[in-house]
């Protein structure tokens, strides 16, 4: 029995990072607040003192060219691990995921690697409101040159940021804020999880529900409730938005016949979406019922308690539509 | 400073090279033969001349979508430049890339960029990896000032001031953003005036005097190597051409182009080298004929060049 210890997500991200920084002097982090601060939240408290200020490394308020000296830095050999906080803040460096970074290999013929990883959360819940807590996810799985990844717990948070840290490509690694003081028995010795897999959580018969990021938490209280009904619903965890999963996926699906899809991101356009038209072209035959999204309505996030809460996806949401399902 | 006779006839034949295979480009482009966007530099090249004779392949460049010029400066073998620009499977970057998005990494040319002002933020990078790997090697980044009324540079030179990187920003000043004259976007005269507002200096020079730029980054490149930040080089010079090639240019008032044209800055130096004695007029022009073939050559390797299979598309996305 491999040796366990009881850890968080926070604690679990700054492990991982602590550990590349160890393994490879070509790893640094870099970000507002990262060094000193050890970041708005902590996640990367004590890195400065161990690693020094050239390897941990604070910025001005500037997202765009944090995101942008990733570029240059990965291309010239480096592995930078920038933090952009929350999500929405992202907006400012598109420009540099969009038209740099993700095209640059291929745009320059395979002359350069870009391998960065940048850290943003997603902070629904919380009465953040319209400019702290948006899922914008999906435009970064539409991007090809880059992978996105969503870690839910403290198990998946650290071996993600560990494969993460050692890809070649540019790896938007999304948090969740609502996890981030959650305690899980994770292994001590060393792992990583790969990226692209998607992790089974509850073996069923009855339906699949893909879970993204920390819609993990809803989805498995969903799980419970629905086995009190007689419903057995096996569950997936995405981790990986770009590239999807699909393969795992399908073979959910063979096997329950009906798909459920719960993110926080809006339902249109959405990593449901993407996932629905697929799994219809592929597996047509092999569904009982329609695949249904359980994802946030096309209007924005409030931060007034009550409207959030009506705006944002949880289990009872996800087991009314299960049981929509279930002729 | 005493510029020795082999920089000063090094100096001459960087820019001879731009010239003559920008002239040679417009000519194809003009034919049908060259696909995309085109954006020349004719006129702008006294200024990636006296950068780069200051730069060796471990000295980074980051350069505009009007890159051509400062590319070959900093020595890219000109036939795989030309396969690019005619979209062949020889070209620098597969043919992927085209005029806008250049690269030739093992000379330090670590990307043109389609995006105005972009060249900035991603230049932070090298010139930090130059700095966190204890080199004394420095990266320059070549920009328009209709790039300074971006977001990139304010955010770019202010993190490079913080962080002390060995970051030096030349800017051209061509007289146009795009198609809007200086005037219209800059509320100042000199564009070196904003250096101050980010702790590093900044000088302004004219851009078509090329022993006047080779002079000014020679400090300018001293500084950055020393550890003392970044530096802001503005050049006063002129395009030529118009923003991109079929461009009517009837935005400029009539005459401009004449009276910058008197001050070519090749024509200006020609006269110079003559009558300080280092080359006669048979010498220049032997090193124009020897830079006609080498881009007449480089237009044959490209059309001998096979066009990409489909399957291009599909390859290098991740690495």
């Amino acid at each position: 029995m491999a040796e366990m210890k009881k850890i968080n997500v926070q604690w679990a991200i700054n492990h991982a990072i602590a550990e590349e920084m160890r393994r490879d002097p070509s790893v640094f982090i870099i970000g507002e607040d990262v060094g000193g601060p050890g970041g708005p939240f902590g996640v990367t408290r004590g890195l400065q003192a161990e690693f020094g200020k050239e390897r941990a490394v604070d910025t001005p308020i500037s997202e765009g060219a944090i995101v942008g000296l990733c570029c240059g830095a990965a291309a010239s050999g480096l592995r930078p691990v920038a933090e952009i906080m929350f999500m929405n803040f992202i907006t400012l460096a598109v420009e540099e995921f969009y038209n740099q970074g993700s095209k640059m290999r291929w745009m320059f013929g395979g002359q350069v690697k870009q391998p960065f990883v940048v850290r943003a959360m997603t902070a629904g819940g919380f009465g953040a409101g319209p400019h702290h807590s948006s899922s914008l996810e999906g435009w970064f799985a539409s991007m090809p040159g880059m992978k996105v990844v969503m870690p839910s717990n403290a198990y998946t948070a650290k071996g993600l940021m560990k494969s993460a840290i050692r890809d070649d490509n540019p790896v938007l690694y999304v948090e969740p804020l609502s996890s981030y003081t959650i305690k899980q028995e994770i292994p001590v010795d060393e792992y990583l999880i790969p990226i692209g897999q998607a992790q089974l959580v509850t073996e069923g018969s009855d339906v699949t529900i893909v879970s993204v990021g920390r819609m993990l938490l809803e989805a498995e209280k969903a799980v419970a409730k629905l086995k009190a009904d007689g419903i057995n619903a096996e569950l997936l965890d995405l981790c990986t938005v770009n590239p999807l999963p699909m393969e795992d996926i399908y073979k959910s699906v063979k096997k329950t016949n009906r798909l459920v899809i719960i993110h926080e991101a809006k339902e249109i356009m959405g990593i449901g979406a993407e996932i629905a038209a697929s799994v219809q072209e592929k597996l047509f035959d092999w569904l009982d019922a329609p695949v249904v999204r359980c994802a946030a309505p096309f209007t924005h996030i409030a931060f007034q308690p009550l409207l959030e809460k009506h705006y944002l996806p949880n289990a009872d949401k996800l087991v009314a539509k299960v049981k929509g399902l279930m002729g | 400073m005493k510029i020795s006779k082999d920089v000063k006839i090094d100096l001459y034949t960087r820019m001879v090279r731009q010239r003559i295979f920008e002239d040679e480009t417009t000519a194809n482009f003009a034919s049908g033969e060259m696909p995309g966007f085109l954006h020349l530099s004719q006129g702008e090249d006294a200024v990636p001349a006296g950068v780069c004779s200051h730069l060796s392949n471990d000295d980074a460049i980051y350069t505009t979508h009007r890159g051509h010029g400062c590319i070959i400066a900093k020595g890219a073998e000109i036939k795989p430049m030309m396969a690019e620009l005619f979209g062949r499977i020889d070209g620098c970057c597969k043919g992927r890339a085209g005029s806008m998005h250049f690269a030739d990494v093992k000379t330090g040319c670590m990307g043109s960029n389609g995006i105005v002002g972009e060249g900035m933020r991603i230049a932070l990078g090298t010139a930090f990896a130059q700095k966190y790997n204890k080199t004394k090697n420095i990266t320059v980044v070549f920009f328009g000032e209709g790039a300074t009324g971006t977001g990139a540079f304010h955010e770019s030179f202010n993190m490079a001031s913080t962080l002390k990187l060995p970051l030096v920003f030349v800017c051209n000043i061509n007289l146009y953003a795009q198609m809007t004259p200086k005037s219209t976007h800059i509320a100042i005269e000199d564009v070196a005036d904003r250096a101050v507002g980010y702790g590093a200096p900044g000088v302004t020079i004219d851009g078509n005097d090329v022993e006047k730029v080779y002079e000014e980054f020679a400090r300018a490149a001293r500084h950055a190597r020393d550890g003392k930040g970044p530096y802001l080089l503005e050049c006063k010079t002129y395009r030529h051409h118009g923003h991109f090639e079929g461009d009517p240019c009837n935005y400029r008032p009539e005459g401009e182009l004449e009276e910058w044209k008197k001050k070519d800055p090749i024509v200006l130096y020609e006269k110079k080298l003559k009558k300080e004695g280092v080359l006669t007029d048979k010498e220049m022009q032997a090193i124009k004929d020897a830079a006609r073939k080498e881009v007449v050559d480089a237009v044959a390797f490209a059309r001998a060049s096979a066009m990409p299979e489909v399957e291009e598309l599909y390859k290098d996305i991740l690495a």
